[in-house]
């Protein structure tokens, strides 16, 4: 009989996690990916603040800045943070009837009914800022 | 054995091994067997020191539950001819130290359980000769999905953060307390709330939402932990907003 055992105290075995543990189920990968997508949501945040006080420095500032967006480089890097902030939209609306119970006339609605209000919210919310965009001079 | 199939079973003999090994045996490919029936022939037939547990096999004690091909399933309703050719894999659950063999140490879940009072609380008892505490069907609806639970451990062996975090409540203990807060007799929600709102309670969950997708009984603890979550914000922004209330 080995060390370290006695017959009413056992000697347990305990595993550790490997630090690939997310690669042991496809569910566990898009897990991270989805968690990873917060990322780019918030660069694109950053970038807002960012050109909002390039606004404040003066037309000038702004033209440089507005060239700097321009470069290819800027163009790739940003349609994949819009690819990113539109995963991690999408996810995070697809998992909000898990979240929530909405309740009408003492009933609980379906999710298909949550999870359609939030998309409308979503469509509306887009349609809106488009159309704020598409009026700028 | 004509019809035959390998399983590939972790041992782990603590008088005699300092790390797990895996064992292969031969065990008739049955339609009608599930892996359970299979590790059974394997203790009356090849090898009687084999360890692992099992009581009713109809999946309602949940004491079966093992990683069969990485998987968490009860394997009383796992058929062993759908596993494909072999060798079957047949580990102990994840996420808990192991005793022998596929037996996993389950006090750590038990001792959770326990903390997040599991059980009716009322403030106050009403007199028996008021009779019974009725329930409509919708009220009984509310809760029941919850009660299913059979404390089979496949939703904490599917949970990454169970095992990177060990002090994580984890999602069977808060479905538990889920059910008897959304029962219509019950009055604990505050009590409970004070345990589960804790970092090591619903706000380690990171809703990667494998124990629902795991769960023989179709519990969804994933979805338990992000009403809660809900519950809890809603409860903090009340107490901000109206302090002169009691929340």
């Amino acid at each position: 009989m080995k060390s370290g055992y006695t017959p009413y105290h056992p000697k347990w075995y305990r595993s550790r996690i490997p630090i690939f543990w997310w690669l042991r189920k496809p569910a566990y990968a898009r897990f991270i990916v989805r968690e990873l997508t917060s990322v780019p949501v918030a660069y694109a945040a950053l970038l807002v603040l960012v050109e909002a006080g390039v606004v404040t420095r003066g037309p000038a500032a702004y033209a440089a800045f507005v060239t700097w967006l321009q470069q290819p480089m800027v163009v790739g890097l940003h349609v994949a943070v819009l690819v990113g902030a539109a995963l991690h939209t999408i996810t995070w609306l697809n998992l909000a009837p898990k979240a929530l119970v909405v309740r009408a006339a003492g009933h609980r609605l379906p999710s298909a009914i949550v999870l359609a209000a939030h998309w409308a919210g979503w469509v509306a919310v887009t349609g809106l800022v488009g159309w704020l965009i598409s009026r700028l001079p | 054995m004509a019809d035959a199939v390998t399983l590939e079973i972790q041992r782990y003999r603590p008088e005699q091994d300092d790390a797990p090994t895996w064992q292969r045996y031969r065990v008739p490919r049955r339609e009608d067997w599930m892996v359970l029936d299979a590790l059974n022939f394997i203790k009356d037939e090849l090898d009687g020191t084999l360890s692992y547990r099992w009581a009713c096999r109809m999946g309602v004690c949940g004491s079966c539950g093992m990683l069969v091909n990485g998987e968490p399933v009860l394997t009383c309703a796992t058929y062993l001819a759908r596993l494909g050719p072999g060798p079957i894999r047949v580990e102990p659950l994840h996420g808990f130290p192991v005793i022998r063999d596929l037996v996993g140490d389950l006090t750590d879940f038990l001792d959770k359980l326990q903390r997040v009072r599991p059980w009716i609380i009322r403030d106050e008892e009403p007199p028996l000769a008021q009779g019974e505490c009725r329930q409509t069907p919708e009220e009984l609806g509310e809760y029941k999905p919850y009660s299913m639970c059979i404390n089979c451990m496949l939703c904490y062996s599917a949970c990454p953060i169970y095992e990177l975090e060990p002090h994580f409540l984890g999602p069977a203990a808060i479905a538990l307390s889920q059910r008897y807060n959304l029962d219509s007799r019950d009055h604990g929600n505050e009590e409970r709330m004070d345990i589960l709102s804790q970092a090591d309670g619903i706000w380690a969950c990171t809703f990667i939402g494998e124990c629902s997708a795991v769960c023989p009984k179709e519990v969804d603890p994933a979805g338990a932990i992000q009403r809660y979550k809900v519950a809890a914000t809603a409860s903090w922004f009340r107490s901000v907003l109206t302090p002169w209330r009691r929340t």
